[in-house]
């Protein structure tokens, strides 16, 4: 399976530039997110690999071969699109067969490769069926099989689970991952679900902008944003991101919040010592607050805030306290949320080497 | 008038819910009211200025002569007679041949099949390339595709019969055929090209990545997906050729003139008497073909809008 490289693209619509000079590599084996909100540009860098869009300049290379001028189809790859764009003449037999029999390949291959892939996803009783006639669900498992079928060294997708309810997509998404751990191709995957990303990457590239805002595996994105962006993006309930101030106490470095609190940074790898009194925001995740009520011993902030309210979603609950302007957010035990009252003050407290902290006026992480 | 009631009955629903919701149900159903009786009366009208006229035309044709000089042209016949029917079909003159409006039918049909395979094929591919694909120009093709669409055939009727006749087509089927399709090439490229710039473009991605040939996508994925457009376009093009008279005059030669100018020749003698029931039973022959086309095709027509095939 090769690797996939972009090298230093850049595409423009007339006097619009939408990608500057953008660099990425997948490793083969991969399975890359690409993972931004709308009009990132991330299609538009798919699009471009799978050859649908032309490369303004810059080069893409599939393993050791130059594809930049390739036609879609000398590319070797397959694509599996957002609206699964079956042809709706075609029986699922037919969508799965066109582009082998395209590709001028013997009868009997063709047989067994369809054969194969409609028993790795299960579509067998579908076969005769025409794509008007399929769920949803069914319709996006016969868009993976016609991609599966032509073995390409390099799958894409297209944002293919947004069309599906939530409980359908859940089932796709360990579907894909378990396709990818069995065949391991190298996976170019466009989403804006951030937990689709989580679940199934083992690389994401954070985009905003046309810029590749960060680029390393879900545990890096998640536990060191590379600055603010990142980390209100990834997340949900989102990261908390709250104005301060550097302060040093007896040599200690802290942060003050605009309300007064104070927080304990002493244990942040900084990469460079920041000067007393810099802006800078400090991002605490909901999940690492200590539970209301626990031992707060060897806290880098306790904080006492009215609560606001709390919201229950099935095995989490997240308490919203009254910060500031803002709110805190914050994941309570379900059963302990129960117990709380809006309005009640609560003590939480926030443990050391958490934080996560950011330049108030670049957005970067220090 | 769905509309008209439509609206209607959600202006009487709004209106009516700050009063007695049970009064709603009663007004819906209510029958007749002043708008609804105007759109009925102007309805009716409009029937009847289609109707009275080819009740004239049908009962004439099955009189016979002597019916007709009595002058009651409202009048049933007394005596039923399809004798107008055969004589106009087999004997009838036109010009100094008398084999009736059949040499003119099959002209008619000889013209009708390679015109239509010629221009829907053309189009079609043409349509299906500027919808599609990218074309270096397709802007500029497609902006004078539009301007010919309006050219009246008249303006360039001359030049054109100096090019058939050059080309050595000028007075056969064959040429007044490839007249047609040339006419009607622009309109119906237009047609093609606005209904498969509505097929989704991922389908087209996806037929990309898996083919890439032109060919091969259109025979096999865009092909089966025209089946609503071609119905249309048949209706259009049928109804199109078979109604044309000046295509046919100007460019068919002796013998090889369509059914219009068939029967124009046998209405318009100069000499003997006027045999208006022939001439109805003629005019009634001619304009049959493009309603039989109607009642057979145009069920499939309604029937492939409303299952809304592009679905999925």
């Amino acid at each position: 399976m090769p690797s996939v490289h972009f090298e230093h693209i850049v595409k423009a619509y007339g006097a619009v530039t939408v990608l500057d000079d953008l660099n990425l590599s997948v490793d083969d084996g991969d399975f890359l997110v690409l993972l931004g909100p709308s009009g990132c540009g991330k299609t538009t860098l798919l699009n471009m690999l799978a050859g649908l869009t032309d490369v303004t300049d810059g080069r893409i290379m599939i393993g050791e071969r130059d594809v930049t001028d390739l036609d879609p189809k000398d590319r070797g790859l397959a694509m599996v699109f957002q609206s699964y764009a079956l042809y709706p003449t075609k029986t699922v037999r037919g969508n799965l067969k066109f582009g082998l029999s395209a590709a001028k390949l013997p009868r009997e291959e063709v047989r067994r490769r369809v054969e194969w892939a409609a028993q790795v996803l299960q579509i067998e009783p579908l076969m005769d069926r025409r794509p008007s006639q399929l769920s949803g669900g069914q319709r996006q498992r016969v868009a993976i099989g016609r991609a599966l079928v032509k073995h390409a060294d390099v799958l894409l997708f297209d944002e293919p689970l947004s069309n599906l309810d939530a409980k359908l997509r859940t089932e796709m998404r360990l579907e894909i991952k378990r396709l990818h751990d069995e065949l391991n191709p190298t996976v170019v995957y466009v989403t804006h679900d951030q937990i689709e990303a989580m679940t199934m990457a083992t690389k994401i590239a954070v985009m905003n902008g046309g810029v590749i805002q960060q680029f390393g595996t879900p545990d890096e994105i998640y536990e060191t944003p590379a600055n603010l962006f990142v980390a209100s993006f990834i997340g949900a309930p989102a990261m908390n991101l709250k104005a301060a101030r550097v302060t040093k106490r007896d040599g200690r470095v802290a942060g003050v919040f605009d309300g007064g609190q104070t927080i304990a940074l002493d244990d942040y790898r900084f990469r460079a010592t920041p000067e007393e009194g810099r802006p800078i925001v400090v991002g605490m995740r909901p999940e690492h607050f200590a539970p209301p009520g626990a031992p707060l011993d060897a806290a880098a902030a306790t904080l006492d805030l009215p609560l606001q309210h709390t919201e229950r979603t099935g095995s989490d609950a997240t308490g919203y306290l009254k910060f500031d302007d803002g709110l805190l957010a914050l994941r309570v035990e379900p059963g302990h949320a129960a117990r709380l009252r809006a309005g009640e003050t609560v003590r939480v407290g926030f443990p050391r080497g958490k934080a996560n902290l950011f330049d108030a006026a670049s957005g970067e992480r220090l | 008038m769905t509309d008209l009631t439509v609206t209607e009955a959600a202006a009487g629903a709004t209106a009516l819910k700050r009063r007695r919701p049970a009064a709603r149900t009663r007004r819906r159903h209510r029958g007749l009211n002043g708008r609804s009786l105007a759109v009925l009366v102007f309805l009716t009208m409009c029937a009847l200025f289609f109707c009275v006229p080819l009740y004239v035309v049908l009962t004439t044709s099955l009189k016979t002569m002597e019916e007709i000089r009595q002058g009651q042209i409202f009048a049933l016949p007394d005596t039923w007679t399809l004798e107008a029917w055969r004589f106009a079909w087999n004997e009838a003159c036109s010009g100094i041949t008398c084999e009736g409006l059949k040499v003119g039918f099959w002209n008619s049909v000889r013209i009708l099949v390679p015109s239509l395979i010629l221009s829907i094929s053309l189009a079609m591919v043409t349509g299906y390339a500027l919808a599609l694909w990218e074309v270096k120009w397709a802007g500029t093709f497609l902006f004078l595709l539009f301007l010919c669409a309006f050219v009246p055939l008249q303006i360039i009727m001359f030049p054109l019969i100096a090019i058939t006749r050059s080309m050595g087509v000028y007075g056969t089927i064959l040429g007044v055929a490839v007249v047609h399709a040339v006419m009607s090439m622009p309109v119906l490229t237009l047609i093609f090209r606005n209904y498969y710039k509505d097929i989704p473009a991922e389908i087209m991605n996806a037929a990309i990545m898996d083919s890439g040939s032109f060919w091969r996508i259109f025979g096999e994925i865009i092909l089966p997906m025209s089946g609503n457009i071609l119905i249309v376009v048949l209706i259009l093009q049928i109804t199109n050729v078979w109604n044309d008279y000046l295509i046919g005059v100007t460019f068919g030669g002796y013998n090889t003139q369509p059914m219009t100018v068939n029967l124009a020749n046998m209405v318009t003698v100069s000499t003997g008497t006027a045999s208006y029931n022939v001439d109805m039973a003629a005019a009634l022959l001619t304009a049959i073909p493009p309603l039989v086309v109607y009642f057979l095709v145009g069920k499939f027509f309604v029937a492939g809008i409303t299952a809304g095939a592009i679905k999925g």
